[in-house]
């Protein structure tokens, strides 16, 4: 992120001010949305919705305004907040507010909301304040109302458009899934995650760190290994799920066995290259102070190794849940999140299967963010993780 | 040979095989160093200053001829802890903060914990780095690093200093500050070093002798007693002995290359 | 070069440990069947058996390796329903079955890979691009796309379409996150001295991006092109899953789970990787042609 300031360049480009086009196009649609209520004859957006959407144009023009002046920082926070309250109003209208016989009109309003919504970000991406919470608070900011406008324009889409539930729910709907099923979805997320995923991860990560400590001590090995190594890793491994439920059974113990199939290699190419990245002259060093091979091993390169091992880390805990879920897809018990979502799907229970996939989002990232957490903590002496 | 030589090397050689023919990177190179001097090696690249020094660690294997260090092999050498070496670049380690990077060979001969914090406490005190012992090395200047990793090497007090172009990757005003240090720390600690460079300044100004080098073969082509007094201000540079000794050290390096050329 | 030989060797070991395993893996099923027949087996009987069974549970490379070979270039040319008796391909072969899986995933990988590089350009010119749709981007790489496979395949059977498209999709999804992330750093690769370079010729954006930020992303998009191809392979794999085996290496997969016929899904399996290899190998091959005439490789 060092060469933000040069990535964007002010000067011509920005003279008509982040956010201007956004903000004409808004207007624009929120004039043919307010024509058509006026001659529409039913369910277009209420009186409220174009209020407060145009509520919403004209606080942005005073916030031009107040910003031109140098108004100071909390002035321009209330209009922030004033125009984020409009918008929010309106979007929440659109979205429940609804009659049943959406038109043109209320259409051209989800647009202008849509417009609107991009026009907040765009001010707020351009805002560089001076403190460092403020800072942290925008960069946060931004993607989240990126995120819930995606969710609204979801909702509001699938109830304006009346869109079947089989083809897609509505995040309310799936929402309300989620919550009645804590117990279906904990039971899955135990079998797939922890018992399928987590020990199949643990086992294939510690077999091949031991192994790369082995391969590591002969340069013939480890030339030969790699190139295996890399080539194994882009095969769709998880092709041997069937392999593995013939041999090791319908439960968790087959799908463990497909996610050490998946994460032995990039783990092994990882761990490999990280204890030979130390460089000569740090192996020169431990030469010279005739270090044993344990000494340097403890001492040097496996500290040397810690970024790459991380990166292995990484990768992998990705790749465990994706095994865990698609080995159930060729036989399971009648639980996992594999087996639920392949199922329901046949029952074209779709707010399930939807319910289903935010417990595989959630822990994905969750182990990915446990690993990320951890990295920075181990390898903060890196370059990548110093500039934060 | 003497109770007070430290390396003693006689009608040393090692050739590369490469793909493009053998390359004779040391060829009959006879030299003694006694203790406590201070022996600078200056040449052009591939004139084997490096590998000289390398073969004193123990890091290269001569194809001909004899070396000792301490009347020992360079291997035994190496084993009983007879040397530091100070690389080209600092090479500390960046997950180690500047007191456990100066402990790392301390941990390595297993000395004992209480032995291990007097020492590194006493080497920084040297170096003139008290007070960055909780520091990365990422976040100090490339002299505080060759510094630090120069103290590192006098942890273990070997009375033989080997240095491979320490100062070569710095400026020109921290590297003058370096070398001052660097005679103040030999006077008082009476240590044996060699020395490594290719600026005829710095080896003037820091030896006791001048070993000229030339390339292809590698070989020595003169060997130069400074007659410097022990006590060097840095001005000591300005004085007639000073240029005579490096217009000395010139002419060798010259002829050293007419023979090539 | 000098890596042949150790990856031969390592290549190898790896054949001889598994015809070491194909022994214990089929012995009890050799055993069961000499019990039936009330013979003794001797070791060599026992080795003979163990490499011909005919659902192993373990196939030895042999078998796969001629399996392979029946499956694709036999059946053609000699099968009833062969390219040679009908003009078409054999629904038995696995050239059918690959081409079915190959063309799902070429389709979506260039879908994948042309708005993946849209949006990455969109993000390294626009801020709040950048701002709001990068953290998701990179987040979306830490989730199990895959498990929406099944749903995309039988939502868009339900509205009708079928075939290549909704497996394309899966293939498109799964490559444009790779792409996305590795072509924005590969724009953003150029650093802040050639960039003030360009600013002294008073460059506009188009030219900056023309002449210093595409030319200096080509390895990134090249290495994005490795993981996100094998990616897209991957998805038209599973996307072949929920349809209930019809066709494509996905569906042999499964139909070779159904009926125990290991042979057939060891067979398939290696035809994914042979296509997977394959197609690495060529967009390494692009990689090293663009790379050298570009000069940014000896």
């Amino acid at each position: 992120m060092t060469d933000m300031a040069t990535a964007f360049p002010r000067g011509r480009d920005w003279m008509i001010g982040p956010g201007a086009v956004q903000r004409a196009a808004m207007l624009l649609a929120l004039l043919i949305s307010a024509g058509l209520g006026l001659s529409g004859p039913v369910a277009q957006p209420g009186l409220t919705v174009i209020a407060l959407l145009l509520a919403a144009g004209l606080l942005s023009l005073a916030l031009d305004g107040a910003e031109r002046v140098a108004k100071p920082p909390w002035v321009v926070a209330v209009l922030l907040i004033a125009i984020f309250a409009c918008l929010a109003g309106a979007a929440w209208q659109l979205a429940f507010g609804q009659t049943g016989d959406e038109g043109a009109g209320f259409w051209s309003a989800v647009i202008a909301t849509w417009l609107g919504a991009w026009m907040f970000v765009a001010r707020l991406s351009e805002m560089t304040p001076r403190a460092k919470w403020a800072q942290r608070l925008v960069g946060l900011l931004s993607p989240l109302i990126f995120g819930a406008t995606l969710l609204w324009l979801w909702e509001a889409v699938v109830r304006g458009g009346d869109v079947p539930p089989v083809i897609l729910p509505a995040p309310t709907v799936i929402a309300e899934r989620f919550a009645a099923n804590g117990a279906t979805l904990w039971g899955d997320f135990v079998q797939t995650f922890v018992k399928g995923a987590l020990s199949g991860f643990a086992i294939g990560v510690a077999a091949a760190l031991v192994f790369a400590v082995l391969v590591d001590r002969s340069p013939f090995l480890r030339r030969g290994l790699l190139p295996v190594g890399n080539f194994v890793a882009a095969l769709p491994i998880v092709g041997t799920a069937p392999i593995m439920v013939m041999w090791f059974g319908f439960d968790w113990e087959s799908k463990a066995a497909v996610v050490v199939a998946m994460v032995f290699f990039p783990m092994l190419v990882n761990s490999v290259q990280g204890l030979a990245s130390a460089s000569a002259m740090q192996r020169d060093l431990m030469h010279t102070y005739s270090a044993s091979y344990w000494q340097s091993l403890a001492k040097l390169r496996l500290p040397a190794a810690m970024p790459f091992i991380f990166n292995g880390l990484k990768i992998c805990s990705t790749l465990a849940l994706i095994g865990a879920i698609v080995a159930e897809f060729f036989g399971s018990p009648t639980r996992g999140m594999g087996f639920r979502i392949s199922t329901e799907v046949g029952r074209l229970q779709l707010g399930m299967v939807w319910a289903e996939i935010t417990v595989a989002a959630i822990a994905g990232s969750a182990f990915y963010g446990v690993w990320a957490a951890l990295e920075k903590w181990v390898t903060f002496w890196h370059p990548s993780q110093r500039g934060r | 040979m003497s109770e007070q030589t430290v390396i003693e090397a006689r009608d040393l050689g090692l050739t590369f095989e490469t793909n493009s023919g053998p390359i004779h990177a040391l060829k009959d190179v006879n030299l003694t160093i006694e203790k406590g001097d201070f022996v600078s090696f200056i040449g052009p690249s591939g004139c084997g200053k490096t590998t000289f020094l390398r073969v004193v660690a123990d890091l290269e294997q001569p194809t001909a001829g004899e070396i000792t260090v301490n009347g020992m092999t360079p291997a035994q050498a190496r084993e009983a802890r007879a040397y530091g070496y100070v690389f080209q670049a600092a090479g500390l380690y960046p997950w180690r903060n500047i007191e456990r990077n100066v402990k790392l060979p301390l941990e390595i001969m297993k000395m004992d914990r209480a032995e291990q914090d007097r020492r590194v406490s006493e080497v920084l005190e040297l170096v003139d780095l008290k007070g960055f012992e909780k520091s990365f090395p990422w976040q100090l200047s490339g002299g505080m690093q060759q510094r630090a990793s120069i103290a590192r090497a006098l942890a273990f007090d070997a009375d033989l200093l080997l240095m491979d172009e320490p100062f070569g990757a710095l400026d020109e005003i921290v590297r003058d500050h370096l070398n001052e240090q660097l005679i103040a720390l030999w006077k008082r600690t009476g240590k044996t070093i060699g020395f490594v460079t290719h600026s005829i300044p710095e080896a003037v100004y820091l030896s006791t002798r001048i070993v000229v080098m030339s390339p292809r073969p590698g070989r020595i082509t003169d060997i130069i007693e400074s007659p410097l007094p022990a006590e060097r201000p840095l001005d000591i540079r300005d004085s007639r002995e000073f240029i005579e000794v490096a217009h000395r050290v010139r002419e060798g390096l010259r002829e050293g290359m007419s023979d090539v050329a | 070069m000098r890596s042949v030989v150790p990856v031969l060797t390592v290549v190898a070991v790896i054949l001889v440990l598994w015809y070491a395993a194909v022994i214990p893996m089929n012995a009890q099923w050799a055993y069961d069947q000499a019990a039936r027949a009330e013979v003794d087996l001797s070791f060599s009987d026992l080795v003979a058996q163990t490499m011909s069974a005919d659902r192993p549970r373990l196939p030895a490379p042999h078998q796969v390796v001629v399996e392979l070979w029946n499956s694709t270039v036999m059946e053609e040319l000699t099968g009833r329903f062969g390219l040679v008796e009908t003009g078409t391909l054999s629904n038995r072969s696995l050239i059918y079955h690959g081409w079915v899986t190959l063309s799902a995933t070429l389709v979506g990988f260039g879908i994948g890979t042309a708005l993946g590089i849209l949006l990455a350009v969109g993000i390294v010119h626009n801020r709040a691009m950048d701002r709001s749709v990068m953290p998701w981007a990179i987040a979306s790489q830490t989730i199990p796309i895959l498990a929406i496979a099944p749903m995309i395949i039988v939502v868009l059977n339900a509205v009708g379409i079928t075939g290549l498209i909704p497996k394309a999709i899966i293939s498109a999804y799964l490559s444009f996150f790779p792409v996305v992330v590795g072509m924005v750093s590969g724009l953003r690769a150029p650093d802040a001295m050639q960039l003030d370079l360009m600013h002294t010729y008073n460059a506009n954006r188009w030219e900056i991006f023309a002449k210093l930020r595409w030319p200096s992303s080509v390895p990134f998009l090249f290495a994005s092109l490795k993981v996100g191809i094998a990616a897209s392979l991957i998805g038209a794999i599973v996307g072949e899953l929920p349809t209930g085996a019809v066709a494509g290496l996905g569906a042999r997969l499964l139909s070779g789970s159904y009926y125990g016929q290991t042979i057939q899904i060891w067979s398939a399996l290696f035809a994914a990787a042979i296509l997977a290899a394959g197609m690495v190998a060529l967009i390494g091959l692009a990689q090293r042609i663009t790379l050298k005439r570009m000069g940014m490789m000896q």
